[in-house]
């Protein structure tokens, strides 16, 4: 099977079209950070609490607003995330929220406290069990051992107590139930679960009817060297991938490859900005994985031309690379299908924690197979015409193209 | 050729064995084989659950202690030398202003300084010839600061195992700003951990020169409205008063301690004399040489026991103690027990100031171990149907190369015991995608090879060799930048670095060796004008 056969597409005679595109694609990009008074950053960078919930029915976003109200927490972001029917919500707190002297975690435990106040505390002593580890239900069926495992001897109680709690556990955690059950008799299916087990769960543990499933609270410091060090790290991963073009092929060629791939961050940036999309962590890595791809990709069609140039000197050179993009167009649409199914695989299953991740590839793959034909080619096409003959590089045979017709 | 090519496969197939044996051990059945697997594959706290704290330990505070101390020496060596001062104080935590000392005098100073102060210098105060500063060397001080972090970080190690945490990490975290990250998987309501780690975090026995006093104000009035010199004001419970209620005394402390958590050697839960919980402790040599000297100058006075700048007890000197002491106050057991336990696993040189915490709850990180793997088997299957429909034959040889390609990067994770992530899942997926283009980049070469009239064989030799120089250009450039996004990221973000460049290292032997291979044991078997199948 073939997706192209033998392509002879005249790229070069339609970069204007594509480089207005790009450029139109910046633009709109660097007028929506603009207007929103830059990237709208992720908590990692910008400092604050989030705390993720998960609620047995629909949660009372207005109730949950009282709550927090009424521990004294304004301005309170209330955001549900994942299918509706999960029921989940993420509470964010701003750093404003809370003072500098207070404790890093004291917004933390207002929210919690709030959710307490409406969604109710357990009987005294006892354990939430939808919020309890694996070792905490081991320790608890440990103590009252209703499977009568003393006699054999303390490994024999630990080890059954250990996998029947991470069984106990790793139910309530399997979807649909996703860390909530509402009734300790739902844990009967679970293998090794007695009425004396549940009996003993029942009375060391409560349920509640929500879960907290994930906490993170970063301060002012913490944020602002981050946001530091993911912009020298970008630049530095640019500037590393400049110096290695160089060195393989000519500074041109670098630099061509930068431009290009810096116009991807650029642009996947302005996404993020356009669609209202948080910078995280993992965005940044995401970026500079795409520095890496569209580097990859622009170095498949250098290689060509290199190749070319030495098989061929007199061939023009705007012929040239529009021979060597179409050699390698089946391969570069390839790679970057295969690839882009494989992020685009990540985007739809991947879960919530790493879709701004996925998000960033699945519009860099894109952008960055497209960069490295109508941005990072034009740019060697470019200078070569521009430079003319008789300059002198370390390679001299690649900086010697130009149009044949000129040379006669 | 027939004899090379076989040993290219028993090559390949030792490499298989010794991988899935790193995955899977030798498991006898198959709960055995789930728990290799899972032993063998060590997942990050957002996979398994846990918590992730980051903290600054203020090293300041114990330039702060050492000079305190050295003020209160150096005092005592002008008393004794018989030099006469105006006044000695602290302007911040290295410099020490003493003003007032006798030109005639001045020589003895520098003497005393040069002999006994090696790690400070004097220097001359512009303007007033009278006065000197001591200063603390820069290196000294960083001696200090490094030794504060260093011992901090074995201090919260020890507690932390104490606890009964399992395989916590606690490393240093980014650049010279004595910062810690701590990782405590398993661990999802971190609060008693965290109190553990900070509460006791700094011990002081220090004189108390007057109270207590029932209010701040009090306390000042009853000194005109100004404290003596080198005292503070420390808050702590009434010692009168019943358990439960919150009635405050304020004491006059001295500000330089007699005594502090570095001069401990061991503290254990006891009871005191009245049966109420209490913790005993004992002094290190040098610290019960100093305790002793300071209980036989002052008995009958109170010394304050003072924790985390509050006062706990205030007892009365007895007689000289030199190396042990006891330490009441309204403990409940477990209060005891806890603050034996920071106190023995050595008391931390410097309080510390958290600057993050995340929490992964259980059932999140089960979420997202599920998510993952749904995510990376519909990446894989779609990638490698695409390239059996697409290339027929030589589909078989990718996606042989490619999965070969996953359990080398699984084993390679198993035997380096680095850690899975998610976003470490996702360079898994990544790999995929990437790792293939090899493949391509070799297939389509052959092709053309192939259309350009070559023989079978030359074509693949020639596909190869010419795509091989572009193979290592671009995994250099994916390989770097994954490089330098492992410097910069901490935990999920170092585990997707790390599958990254595992995974294209291994495609560099899967894609180009493992396929030739492949290839040529095809050629081998071809009859004479056969096609290839690509």
């Amino acid at each position: 099977m073939e997706l192209f056969h033998q392509p002879n597409i005249n790229w070069m005679g339609k970069k204007w079209l594509f480089i207005g595109l790009s450029l139109a694609l910046a633009l709109a990009g660097l007028i929506s950070i603009a207007v929103h008074r830059g990237l709208v950053y992720g908590i990692d960078f910008r400092g604050g609490t989030l705390v993720y919930v998960k609620f047995a029915q629909a949660p009372d976003l207005d109730k949950i607003r009282r709550a927090l109200d009424a521990q004294g927490l304004r301005n309170v972001t209330l955001q549900r995330y994942g299918a509706a029917s999960d029921h989940e919500v993420i509470i964010g707190l701003d750093l404003q929220t809370t003072a500098a002297t207070d404790a890093l975690d004291k917004g933390k435990r207002d929210i919690l406290n709030g959710l307490a106040a409406i969604y109710g505390v357990g009987p005294a002593g006892k354990v939430d069990f939808n919020n309890a580890s694996p070792q905490t239900v081991a320790d608890h069926l440990l103590a009252t051992d209703p499977l009568h495992q003393s006699s054999l001897g303390p490994d024999v109680a630990n080890k059954t107590y250990k996998d029947l709690a991470e069984a106990l556990v790793s139910y309530r955690n399997t979807p649909p139930r996703s860390g909530l059950i509402a009734d300790f008799q739902e844990l009967r299916s679970v293998p090794n679960v007695t009425p004396a087990v549940l009996s003993s769960l029942t009375n060391d543990f409560y349920l509640s009817t929500y879960a907290v499933r994930n906490t993170e609270i970063v301060g002012p410091k913490v944020g602002g060297d981050l946001r530091r060090q993911a912009l020298y790290v970008t630049l530095a991963g640019l500037g590393a991938m400049l110096l290695y073009i160089w060195f393989r092929f000519e500074l041109i060629y670098g630099v061509a490859a930068v431009v290009a791939t810096f116009h991807d961050v650029i642009i996947t940036l302005g996404f993020f900005s356009l669609l209202n999309k948080e910078i995280t962590l993992t965005v940044i890595a995401a970026l500079l994985t795409l520095v890496g791809y569209s580097m990859n990709d622009t170095i498949v069609v250098f290689d060509r031309i290199r190749e070319n140039v030495k098989l061929n000197r007199r061939e023009n050179f705007v012929d040239l690379v529009n021979r060597s993009i179409n050699q390698t167009l089946s391969r570069t649409i390839l790679t970057s299908g295969l690839t882009f199914i494989a992020v685009l695989a990540l985007f739809l299953f991947g879960g919530e924690v790493i879709h701004g991740f996925a998000f960033a590839l699945v519009v860099g793959v894109i952008i960055g197979t497209y960069s490295s034909i109508f941005i990072a080619s034009p740019i060697v096409v470019f200078f070569q015409q521009r430079a003319g003959r008789g300059r002198v590089g370390e390679k001299p045979k690649v900086l010697e193209r130009e149009p044949a017709s000129a040379r006669r | 050729m027939e004899k090379k090519l076989r040993s290219r496969v028993l090559f390949i197939a030792v490499v298989v064995v010794v991988s899935i044996l790193g995955i899977i051990g030798l498991p006898k059945n198959f709960t055995q084989l789930k728990d290799n697997v899972r032993d063998r594959i060590r997942l990050g706290l957002d996979l398994k659950g846990g918590t992730h704290l980051v903290l600054q330990v203020q090293v300041e505070d114990a330039v702060n202690i050492t000079s305190d101390q050295a003020l209160e020496r150096f005092r005592d060596e002008l008393k004794v030398k018989n030099i006469p001062y105006a006044d000695i104080q602290k302007t911040d935590s290295t410099h020490i202003l003493i003003k007032g000392i006798p030109q005639e005098k001045s020589a003895d100073v520098q003497t005393l300084a040069s002999e006994q102060f090696s790690d400070w210098d004097l220097v001359r105060v512009p303007g007033d010839a009278t006065a000197r500063v001591l200063a603390l060397k820069v290196s000294a001080a960083q001696t200090i600061r490094n030794q504060a972090l260093l011992q901090s970080m074995n201090t919260i190690r020890n507690r932390i195992d104490q606890l009964g945490v399992t395989e916590p990490t606690i490393a240093e975290y980014g650049q010279g700003e004595y910062e810690l990250v701590v990782q405590l998987p398993g661990v999802d309501d971190p609060t008693r951990v965290k109190d553990i780690m900070q509460n006791t975090a700094m011990l002081a026995l220090k004189l108390v020169q007057d109270g207590p006093f029932p209010t701040r104000e009090a306390a000042l009035a009853a000194h005109g409205g100004v404290l003596p010199p080198d005292t503070e004001l420390v808050a702590g419970k009434s010692e009168s008063s019943r358990e439960g209620s919150s009635s405050e005394a304020w004491y006059v402390l001295n500000k330089v301690a007699a005594v502090t958590g570095r001069d401990l050697s061991g503290a254990e839960p006891s009871h005191d004399i009245n049966g109420r919980p209490s913790v005993n402790f004992t002094l290190t040599r040098d610290g019960a040489a100093r305790f002793s000297r300071v209980t036989a100058a002052n008995v009958g006075k109170q010394l304050a026991i003072v924790l985390d700048n509050r006062v706990v007890s205030a007892p009365v000197i007895q007689s000289q103690i030199s190396d042990r002491g006891e330490i009441t106050g309204q403990f409940t057991p477990q209060q005891a027990q806890d603050l034996a336990l920071v106190l023995r696993s050595g008391a931390l040189p410097a309080s510390i100031k958290y600057l993050s915490e995340s929490t992964v709850g259980p059932s999140l990180g089960a979420d997202s171990i599920r998510h993952g793997v749904i995510a990376s088997i519909v990446g894989l299957v779609a990638v490698m149907t695409f390239m059996l429909i697409y290339y027929r034959g030589a589909g078989i040889n990718a996606d042989l190369a490619l999965v070969l390609n996953l359990i080398i990067l699984i084993a390679a994770l198993a035997y380096f015991s680095a850690v899975l992530t998610l976003p470490g899942i996702a360079g898994v997926i990544l790999t995929v995608g990437m790792g293939v283009d090899s493949n391509v980049l070799i297939f389509e070469r052959i092709r053309e090879e192939l259309r350009n009239g070559k023989a079978v064989g030359a074509a693949v030799a020639g596909g190869f060799e010419h795509a091989f120089v572009t193979i290592i250009d671009t995994h250099v450039t994916t390989v770097a930048s994954a490089a330098i996004l492992f410097t910069f990221g901490t935990g999920p973000i170092r585990g997707f670095a790390v599958t990254l460049v595992i995974g294209l290292i291994a495609n560099l032997f899967t894609s180009v060796f493992v396929s030739r291979t492949i290839f040529e044991y095809v050629l081998s078997k071809r009859k004479p004008g056969e096609a290839l199948s690509i």
